[in-house]
């Protein structure tokens, strides 16, 4: 269609591409071709990544001893509100929807493009302006508040850089609203003729999901970063008890939002799991209806248990049990995936391609993360685990053995369409290895340090010189975790020159976005297609596939 | 470029606004109304922490809150919230203006809503003026020595309460801050649409920016008319 | 307590084992056993409504469980007894004051007598902090502006850890402190070294010179309500509402008089916030609540006719 306009001196098989329309600067600082944006966004958030490891790095360094050696506890204080910064609001929240979701949303239900693709570019140019925000806040001095920012240490008593942090969390938050509000208004207006609800990828359903989060979740958590800085400036009180205010309501009005926030970040990798796991044993999903929906339970009930951050801040006790017993339902639909992608295997075809090994990886420590998140949930033994290192390893198994297995396995399986060439299996393989052992032996050891009472957020732990042991082990997992992560970016790099070029299904998967070409044109197909047939539809694939070796034999 | 014209090509597109990644006129009228109503939910949301604040702590610090809202101009309140719903209804006549195609209307209408709002905005300053000058903006200098109307009678409010009537005004400006940056935004939006309409881009088969611009002002007047008697009205039953 | 809390982790360590291991077991057996080979055709499956209701109602029920025992533990954690001693803590950046009834004063240290309940009334003053002691299994938050309470008994002697576990700044890490649970005899002896004046007498000097006491006489006649035999009681306010005279309405009363008045006074009172530290406060407070108990011998007596007792009590 694009290349109907340019002249015909293209060679066939390297028709014009997304990536081949136009080389210059400009052509991808001024897109607005959801794909390019897509990469865009993959350098960006990648580098956050590696930025938000390092500060990971020191902050293992620093723990191997008791004392606070290796930096002053003021500078290790902000390593870590650097860490979680950087992690939770330029990494995690737009990790998989921006890069995955951005590439994919459109491809998967047959559109040409976002509903607002300049929008879509805004996202991008705020995402950046936030990044540089935080970026110049750590070199001129950083934050050491913790990416949570309570009250009224925040407001009152600490003299970094909060304005500036907040600001770029801020933006940061706009970002991601507008991101949520075009897949929202993408799925909803711009399927594919044909494509019904019934239909859709469930790629696509948790994308829906989180966008709802998105758009209801972050102007909450935007007023009150803008409070907070207001408060700091003009000294309105509205968090500081010493003017009447209530630091508590700060806390309500945080995990209002970032509750939910966490779920903006698991469920689109659930959505990616979802498709390796069908895929790659070539099956129907089990229960497609109830893995699609528990998207939406999740996303709905997640905004009814924020206060199960707060058991013991200072609620009430009836608060707290009505908190912790809402908690327990958003196990259940979590707990319906799990079970679902298990099932989705019995009687498969199933490859161990690097794809699905991180699947099964994402099912292993999902399943710890969420049951140590019911004993967060359970009050009695909250009370004594919550803000110590049971809470640090639980959240990391979810947003990291989760969020990052799910986006790892993604950019494998769709890496051949997004760069048009096939990464080296075998170092993918070791890869995949190396991420589960080293981040296992990084977080394990963090459940029983922080059963033994290890409080988080400690620079210094010479009162209790026996928890070393346990974070000595924890920082060798953690290099190992770090070779693990660093290899993919290295092989993907290199794949880019010396890959073998990819064919446009090369794992025969079903799905929009495997019947046009690696990479995709401009505008993604050739001609709009006309969905007739089930998402997942594995055996007719089969059957066709049967049919052509017949022939050709 | 990726967003280039090729599509133009294809078989005849009736309007020149369609752009390249909608079928139709109408997908991409549905994509833009119903992108804007889910803004709306944001904004809805954004200030919905604001006056969950707002809830508490009247609920709280119920004499200071009723002490300052007494210690507001209410006749300057309600004026501005005349003049925000004259103000709809010029954007109502606006968008039905683009709807006949009627293009100097449309223009009049847009510009005599951007007048309504800097009114509404001028009121606002002399409201804050008003505050500076009576030491009723938060910060070291505040006090209170209004006093007000307690079951009936005029009383000052006690000693310990002055700091909870500083919390009142700290939501106060918080709330119609936050308010008259949307107005100020509101404002410029409109102006720009007014200058675009006059140029002739709007016709009765493309003014999908004028009905959705329509909606933001909607929604900013109808947060108003929450904040008028929250603020206002709150504490003037006797 | 500890025991009870490891008892329901226990469970729960149970419980998710056997889930991982029918999870882990199933993916990796189903992983071999249809692992890909030619001639194995997949075979699609549609779904089970039976299977998921079970497999939503099933974990759900053993959630439960953990709901009930967990929420029950949390009640028992969170209601002091009534016979608990009571103590005073005042977190600051970096340190806890603590402060016993019987006036002794220790800093990042909390001598306790094995066996006996212990209640702690926590303030801050400055940021949240929170007061965290491992062995015990118990942690509450100390919040600036407000008192917080957190009990335990203390079952062995020994020296047990004292963590703030709410991020503080700086020095957060260096905020730790030790328990020190003694025999009783030795906490007894304890208690005699060093001099020390009662909180309670200490709240009673703070009580006649800030003038308090001008008002809140003990008979009648008072501006302001009488206290005696008033603390835990309801109170009815004059609008309507009752609240109970607990550690927070009284701190409250003094900093923020006319929030909550008392029906048929007036609200008179002037505040007394930024006028008196947390440690004054406390007194008070304790004072207050001295206030209840009869003087030593002539307790039936006080509980017959609260009113017969001022004279001796009254300072002025």
């Amino acid at each position: 269609m694009a290349s109907a306009a340019i002249p015909a001196n293209q060679i066939p098989e390297t028709k014009t591409n997304y990536l081949t329309n136009g080389y210059s600067l400009k052509s991808w600082l001024l897109t607005t071709d959801h794909k390019r944006i897509a990469v865009l966004y993959l350098i960006s958030i990648t580098a956050f990544f590696f930025l938000g490891g390092f500060f990971a790095m020191l902050i293992r360094l620093e723990l191997l001893t008791p004392a606070s050696d290796l930096m002053h506890a003021d500078t290790y204080n902000k390593a870590f509100t650097m860490h979680g910064m950087i992690m939770v609001f330029f990494f995690l929240i737009p990790v998989v929807p921006a890069t995955l979701g951005n590439f994919l949303v459109p491809m998967m239900i047959g559109a040409k493009d976002l509903a607002f693709p300049r929008i879509n570019l805004l996202s991008w140019y705020l995402y950046i302006i936030g990044g540089g925000l935080i970026l110049h806040c750590m070199l001129t001095g950083g934050v050491d508040t913790g990416w949570t920012f309570y009250t009224p240490f925040s407001t009152a008593f600490t003299n970094t850089k909060i304005i500036e942090a907040g600001l770029a969390a801020f933006i940061a938050g706009f970002s991601s609203i507008f991101t949520g509000l075009n897949f929202i208004v993408t799925i909803h207006r711009m399927r594919a003729p044909g494509l019904t609800w019934s239909r859709l990828p469930l790629f696509i359903w948790a994308q829906y999901a989180t966008s709802i989060i998105m758009i209801l979740g972050t102007p909450v958590v935007a007023i009150t970063i803008v409070l907070v800085a207001v408060e700091r400036l003009f000294h309105l009180g509205i968090f500081d008890p010493r003017l009447g205010g209530d630091p508590l309501l700060f806390q309500h009005l945080f995990w209002f939002y970032s509750h939910p926030a966490v779920y903006i970040m698991i469920l689109p990798s659930m959505g990616v799991i979802s498709e390796l796991i069908t895929a790659f044993s070539r099956k129907r999903v089990f229960g497609y209806r109830f893995v699609a929906l528990s998207s939406i339970a999740i996303a709905v009930i997640g905004f009814l248990v924020w206060a199960h951050h707060m058991f013991v801040a200072g609620i009430s006790l009836y608060a707290a049990m009505i908190f912790s017993f809402l908690t327990f339902f958003v196990g259940v639909p979590s707990a319906i995936k799990v079970f679902n992608w298990t099932a989705t295997l019995y009687k498969g075809s199933i490859s161990y391609a690097t794809p699905m090994l991180y699947a099964f990886g994402f099912i292993g420590l999902f399943t710890i993360g969420g049951l140590t998140g019911l004993f967060l949930a359970t009050l009695g033994i909250d009370v004594h685990v919550t803000d110590t290192y049971f809470v640090v390893a639980h959240f990391h198994y979810v947003m990291v053995g989760g969020v990052v297995m799910g986006f790892l396995g993604g950019m494998h399986f769709w890496w051949p369409k997004i760069s048009g060439r096939l990464y080296p299996e075998g170092w993918a393989k070791l890869s995949a290895l190396l991420v589960f052992v080293g981040f296992n032996l990084t977080f394990f050891p963090q459940f029983i340090l922080g059963y033994l009472g290890m409080p988080r957020r400690y620079a210094d732990y010479s009162a209790m010189p026996d928890f070393q042991v346990l974070n000595v082990l924890s920082t060798a997992g953690a290099s190992v975790l770090a070779v693990g992560y660093l290899l993919p970016m290295i092989y993907f790099l290199w794949s880019l020159r010396y890959g073998p070029r990819a064919e446009a299904n090369p794992w025969a998967a079903a799905g929009l976005e495997w019947m046009t070409a690696s990479p995709p044109p401009t505008f993604n197909f050739d001609e709009t297609p006309v969905v007739t047939w089930e998402a997942y539809n594995y055996e007719e694939l089969d059957h066709l596939k049967e049919q052509k070796e017949v022939a050709v034999g | 470029m990726a967003d280039s014209h090729a599509t133009a090509v294809e078989a005849a597109v009736p309007n020149p606004e369609l752009r390249h990644h909608f079928a139709d006129m109408e997908q991409q009228k549905n994509a833009a109304s119903l992108g804007m109503w889910l803004f709306l939910v944001t904004e809805i949301m954004f200030f919905g922490g604001m006056f969950c604040a707002y809830l508490i702590y009247r609920f709280r610090y119920f004499d200071a809150f009723a002490a300052g809202s007494q210690s507001l101009d209410v006749r300057l309140g309600a004026f501005n919230t005349a003049v925000l719903l004259v103000s709809s209804l010029t954007v109502v006549l606006a968008v039905r203006a683009a709807q006949d195609g009627k293009r100097h209307q449309l223009v009049a209408y847009l510009a005599i809503t951007v007048v309504l709002g800097l009114t509404f905005l001028g009121v606002k300053a002399v409201e804050y003026a008003e505050k500076f000058e009576k030491h009723h903006v938060p910060g070291p200098t505040f006090q209170f020595t209004d006093t007000y109307n307690r079951n009936g009678e005029q009383v000052h409010l006690n000693a310990d309460e002055v700091p909870h009537a500083q919390m009142f005004f700290a939501v106060y400006f918080a709330m119609t801050g936050m308010h008259a940056l949307h107005m100020i935004i509101g404002c410029g939006l409109f102006t720009v649409l007014a200058v675009l309409a006059w140029k002739g881009r709007y016709s009765p088969g493309y003014f999908t920016p004028i009905e959705n611009g329509g909606l933001y002002w909607h929604l900013v007047d109808i947060i108003w008319i929450y904040l008028f008697p929250l603020l206002y009205l709150i504490d003037r039953h006797h | 307590m500890a025991g009870q809390v490891d008892a329901l982790y226990i469970y729960l360590v149970l419980v998710s084992a056997v889930m991982i291991v029918l999870i882990y077991l199933a993916v990796a057996f189903f992983a071999v056993k249809y692992r890909r080979s030619k001639g194995h055709a997949p075979h699609q499956i549609e779904g089970s409504t039976i299977l998921e209701i079970g497999w939503s109602v099933i974990p759900f029920g053993v959630m439960l469980t953990f709901f009930i025992w967990g929420a029950l533990l949390y009640f028992k954690e969170r209601t002091p007894p009534s016979d608990a001693t009571e103590v005073y803590v005042v977190a600051k950046q970096w340190m806890w004051k603590i402060e016993h009834m019987e006036g002794q004063r220790e800093i990042n240290e909390l001598h306790v007598p094995v066996g006996q309940n212990i209640k702690l009334v926590m303030t801050s003053q400055d940021v949240i902090h929170s007061f965290f002691v491992p062995a015990f299994r118990i942690k509450q938050d100390v919040l600036p502006g407000r008192y917080t309470t957190l009990w335990f008994k203390a079952t062995q002697a020994g020296t047990y850890h004292l963590f703030c576990a709410e991020y503080c700044g700086t020095s957060h890490s260096g905020m730790v402190g030790s328990i020190i649970v003694m025999e009783p005899q030795d906490y007894a002896q304890w208690l005699t070294g060093g001099p020390s004046v009662p909180l309670s007498e200490a709240g009673k000097q703070l009580f006649s010179s800030l003038g308090c006491s001008t008002c809140h006489r003990f008979d009648t006649q008072g501006r302001g309500p009488n206290l005696q035999g008033a603390f835990g009681k309801p109170v009815l306010l004059e609008d309507g509402r009752t609240v109970t005279m607990d550690d927070n309405y009284v701190r409250e009363s003094i900093l923020n008089p006319t929030a909550k008045i008392v029906n048929g006074f007036k609200p008179i009172m002037p505040t007394f916030q930024g006028l008196i530290s947390d440690e004054q406060l406390n007194a008070l407070v304790a004072y207050v609540k001295s206030l209840n108990q009869p003087p030593a011998g002539t307790a039936s007596q006080a509980a017959a006719s609260p009113a017969g007792q001022p004279q001796k009590v009254q300072v002025q």
